[in-house]
């Protein structure tokens, strides 16, 4: 049996965390941060060198790699822009197969939901597989303050649960963690003797696992589709431990977005493969599982009952934006965060937020609010490599510029709109302008030496050519004459 | 044709020689350029700093500016992507919404307008250099430009052409950003230009001016004791041959 | 912690419905397509300006899947091999037997569990190491002797060629634990139960709902795996290590 709490709380505020008021000067310190750790971010690259070739490879397996992004967006645009028929038909579906579903409005109703489920099971030991909306709701932390021990089945979850920090990346919990680091915390928590071979720590995990397995009363998992044609839930995963975590407990609690929802069945022959190829670059994932509900009659085993959290928190925000409704359909396959070159330099902590990397910058302001978490839409340059890498089409890069509009309308820096005030007003007079590019070039040597603040961010690091002698509207006269 | 040059605001005051080379192919193919002074800037910074109703201010001016001609030719990806495909966006439901998508059908970016639109690639050039290209992002996914630039430098005589191991990756510009997130850009200036350099190249050929003046920047400060420096320099210069 | 009552339940419920709605009184516009015909397909309740490309099974998008049993036979055979699963192509059960005992004696098993289909049941006598029948009608179900098992031996719905998965469900193939505790999973299949592509598994599946749907149906694609630490595969995580599959015919 396992004992209470068995998994030790952290003393300090976790990496990952941003508290809202300050979050923008927390994201700036933890880049600067990451960026010096010049060994982190080569780790880290090296680690999606193996993803992009494995991607690239079974990209090309696909006949049309395009079209079937074309099919993937279409199916999740059909869905979301009918989840108020589709998601009542899904659970209608559901709960005729035997599962009971309950509806949360934001993350203090899922919690009590949750607790309530439990208390009322008398549950003992809970195992978890991954799932980030309980990330999204803090629900380990309100399950251990309950007194319930909870364990992650997922390695890399269960890897980041004995650091006392977050998922990483979504996908990919414990990428930026060295298989030493690894070694040295499965000694110092489970008293294993240390060794740097990943299969051996994985069969260190394995072995843990197991016990913990048979012993569970509940287990909790996420979702990633819900199938309103059928009532079933879908669940991807690589390792098998979530099917073992709704194979042997007696009761199934599942937690998903309400946003999940697919019409049919057959969106899967679509969603499911491209989940794996642009999640990790697999032609499927290993383990992709239909539950419709608690075990039927004549079934050998399964849970007895199965409950589903249904989860706003704010979605039906996003929902009302219909120029962003889009990222809503993401499928959470992380490849976005894999491409990202902020990402790749400021590591998946630096966001303080429970979804990171681009997808994560559009959907955090209008899950918790634009005013404090509008620099994450600041923060890129625009590349677009994630909208490129996205397998269902969501414009993320140009709605992280809407977001920017959004928040200079609603929440303007009055000096900025002053500076963009002046510069359209310099700009909409050709005489002006020139004299100000004049002015601009000939003062440009005083002004390095001065360093005003926008040129001292750039002069830190980069250098600045000398200013040519005649701007081109000047040489193109003269070379008119 | 009647190319009308469209010359970022960048190129005008800091780069000069980019505009000019870029005159200098279009009239050695026989072109008539000419260029409107009254342009200035396309609006790019209020647009990207989510200040919308002003970038609109300097967007339909530009809508003024280059009414009637009849094909406007600018070196830069970023700025081009602006008039052809933000400015729509920028403009829509609005009276000059029908100008807008008027303009965006008659705008090019300099090495598109030759290979797309004069179904040119050999322009006659020479330069002996062995060169890598770098990708600007604005015009690789924006306008989806990736084998223009690199069928033009093809064509150019004793041009040697590198492919770095990451020419796709972004260069960190992204305008303000450069400076209001400057230790990110700097990262990314670092990643992008060590990819570049390790192609061993003279010269790192761009359709971009800001990105050029990122990573000339960051190799100007980083690889400055030993070592080869690379320097950028636009396609419309090398097709122009006119090496700095 | 009390309870919550239905009537919570239901006004949450109503509550999140009634700001759907809401949200979608404006239309979104379709994705960005990538040019390629994209049919425009009426809605059977009338709702305007959807677009669905044509639901063939054979999404010629997708990767292969086969245009002949054989094709697919080969197809599926490469993606078993590419997954890193045994694969054997036996003549007849007979066969089956055997291979199955020479994989019993090679890997040392000394217990397997199995469940009563004839495929299952026609090859295990004669097996060297006891085994373990998890359906037995007068025995309850017990996990902890299925979790101490060497293998765990089914039969399947299907085998999709296009990614070389194989699908399970709850109540023709042992239930639940038995393809994910057991340390290997063997799978004994016949050819004619190779579907070319997943589209077919899971029109498979919805042609099933109408009867008594099962409560899980599993695509398992090769042994199992993970990439979490440094991105470097490991096979057998927390389910099977290994996956054998026998096909006979």
């Amino acid at each position: 049996m396992i004992a209470r709490n068995p998994i030790p709380h952290p003393t300090h505020a976790p990496p990952g965390a941003h508290e809202p008021a300050t979050a923008k000067q927390q994201f700036l310190a933890d880049a600067a941060e990451h960026i010096r750790d010049t060994g982190h971010r080569a780790f880290v690259r090296k680690a999606l060198g193996g993803y992009y070739k494995s991607r690239d490879t079974q990209q090309a397996r696909y006949r049309d790699w395009e079209q079937a992004r074309d099919a993937a967006s279409l199916a999740k645009w059909s869905a979301v822009n009918r989840l108020d028929e589709l998601l009542p038909r899904f659970v209608a579906a559901f709960e005729a197969n035997g599962g009971r579903v309950h509806w949360a409005r934001d993350a203090a109703e899922a919690r009590a939901i949750i607790l309530g489920l439990l208390e009322q099971a008398n549950a003992k030991a809970v195992i978890k597989s991954k799932c980030m909306t309980s990330e999204e709701i803090h629900l380990n932390a309100a399950l251990e303050a309950a007194g319930y021990g909870v364990v992650e089945s997922d390695l890399g979850e269960f890897i980041q649960q004995l650091r006392g920090e977050p998922p990483y990346h979504f996908v990919f919990p414990c990428m930026h963690v060295r298989r030493d680091e690894i070694s040295d915390l499965f000694g110092k928590h489970l008293g294993t003797p240390p060794t740097d071979s990943p299969e051996e720590l994985t069969m260190i995990a394995r072995r843990h696992m197991r016990r913990l397995y048979v012993e569970a009363d509940v287990g909790i998992t996420g979702a990633n589709f819900l199938v309103a044609e059928t009532g079933q839930i879908s669940i991807t995963e690589n390792e098998g431990n979530a099917r073992l975590t709704v194979a042997l407990p007696r009761l199934h609690i599942a937690i998903s977005g309400i946003e999940k929802v697919v019409e049919r069945l057959d969106d899967l022959a679509v969603l499911l493969p491209m989940l794996a190829t642009a999640g990790a670059g697999q032609p499927m994932t290993c383990y992709n599982t239909l539950y419709s509900g608690p075990r039927r009659a004549g079934e050998r085993d399964g849970p007895e009952e199965m409950h589903l959290v249904l989860l706003d928190n704010s979605r039906t925000a996003l929902l009302a934006d219909a120029e962003q409704r889009d990222a809503l359909h993401c499928i959470r396959c992380g490849a976005c965060l894999n491409v990202c070159p902020i990402f790749k330099n400021v590591g998946g902590f630096t966001y303080g937020t429970t979804y990171q990397g681009p997808i994560g910058s559009v959907i955090t302001p209008h899950l918790r609010g634009v005013a404090n978490w509008n620099h994450l839409s600041g923060a890129s340059s625009l590349c677009g490599a994630c909208t490129d890498a996205c397998p269902v089409r969501i414009d993320i890069h140009h709605h992280l510029l809407h977001n920017r509009r959004n928040a200079a309308r609603t929440a303007p820096s009055r000096l900025e709109k002053l500076g963009h005030r002046l510069f359209v007003f310099v700009a909409s007079r050709p005489w002006l302008f020139a004299a100000g590019g004049w002015l601009f070039r000939k003062s440009l040597p005083l002004a390095k030496a001065l360093k005003p603040p926008l040129l001292s961010a750039w002069l830190a690091t980069r250098d600045l050519p000398p200013a040519p002698r005649e701007s081109f509207r000047a040489a193109w006269q003269r070379r008119r004459r | 044709m009647n190319v009308s040059l469209f010359i970022p605001c960048f190129v005008d005051q800091m780069a000069p020689q980019v505009g000019l080379a870029a005159a200098t192919v279009l009239e050695r193919l026989g072109h008539t350029v000419e260029f409107r002074p009254a342009q200035t800037c396309c609006g790019q910074p209020s647009f990207n700093a989510g200040y919308w109703d002003e970038a609109k201010a300097v967007a339909i001016r530009a809508l003024e500016v280059f009414a009637g001609a009849e094909a406007v030719v600018g070196p830069s990806g970023s700025c081009v992507a602006m008039m052809r495909v933000f400015y729509t966006q920028l403009l829509a439901d609005t009276p000059h919404e029908p100008a807008a998508l008027d303009l965006a059908a008659r705008t090019f970016e300099f090495g598109e307008f030759l290979v797309n639109k004069l179904g040119v690639t050999d322009v006659g050039a020479r330069f002996p250099h062995r060169v890598t290209y770098h990708d600007g992002c604005h015009g690789l996914r924006e306008l989806r430009l990736k084998d223009e630039p690199r069928q033009l430098l093809a064509a150019v005589r004793d041009l040697e052409l590198v492919e770095c191991d990451e020419p796709e990756s972004c260069c960190g510009f992204g305008g303000l950003f450069s400076v209001k997130f400057p230790m990110v850009s700097t990262a990314m200036a670092e990643v992008k230009g060590g990819s570049l350099a390790r192609t061993d190249c003279d010269y790192i050929v761009s359709s971009d001016p800001s990105c050029q003046l990122q990573l000339d920047g960051w190799f100007a400060k980083n690889l400055a004791a030993g070592g080869k420096r690379p320097r950028t320099i636009h396609l419309a210069e090398v097709l122009a041959g006119e090496p700095r | 912690m009390s309870d919550r009552t239905p009537a919570e339940n239901t006004a949450a419920r109503e509550a999140i419905l009634a700001r759907i709605r809401e949200a979608l009184r404006v239309p979104a516009p379709p994705p960005h397509l990538s040019g390629h015909a994209a049919a425009a397909a009426p809605e059977p309740n009338g709702r305007p300006g959807l677009m669905i490309l044509p639901a063939e099974a054979g999404r010629p998008w997708l990767p292969d899947g086969g245009d002949t049993p054989a094709e697919s036979l080969r197809i599926l055979a490469d993606n078993l091999a590419k997954l890193r699963a045994v694969f054997f192509q036996v003549p007849d059960l007979a066969a089956a037997a055997d291979c199955l005992f020479a994989q019993a004696r090679e890997r040392d098993w000394q217990r397997v569990a199995w469940h009563d289909h004839p495929l299952v049941a026609g090859i295990l006598a004669g097996i060297p190491c006891s085994t373990l029948r998890i359906d037995a009608p007068d025995e309850a179900f017990d996990k902890r002797s299925l979790e101490a098992c060497d293998a765990g031996i089914t039969a399947c719905e299907c085998l999709v060629a296009q990614t070389g998965s194989i699908l399970v469900a709850s109540d023709s193939c042992g239930g639940r634990a038995l393809s994910i505790l057991p340390h290997c999973h063997v799978v004994i299949a016949t050819v004619d139960q190779v579907v070319p592509v997943l589209a077919d598994a899971l029109a498979l599946i919805r042609d099933r709902h109408t009867a008594n749907l099962p409560s899980m149906f599993s695509f398992i694609t090769g042994p199992s795996r993970t990439g979490d630490i440094e991105r470097i595969l490991v096979l057998g995580a927390h389910g099977p290590k290994e996956l054998i599959v026998i096909l006979v015919g």
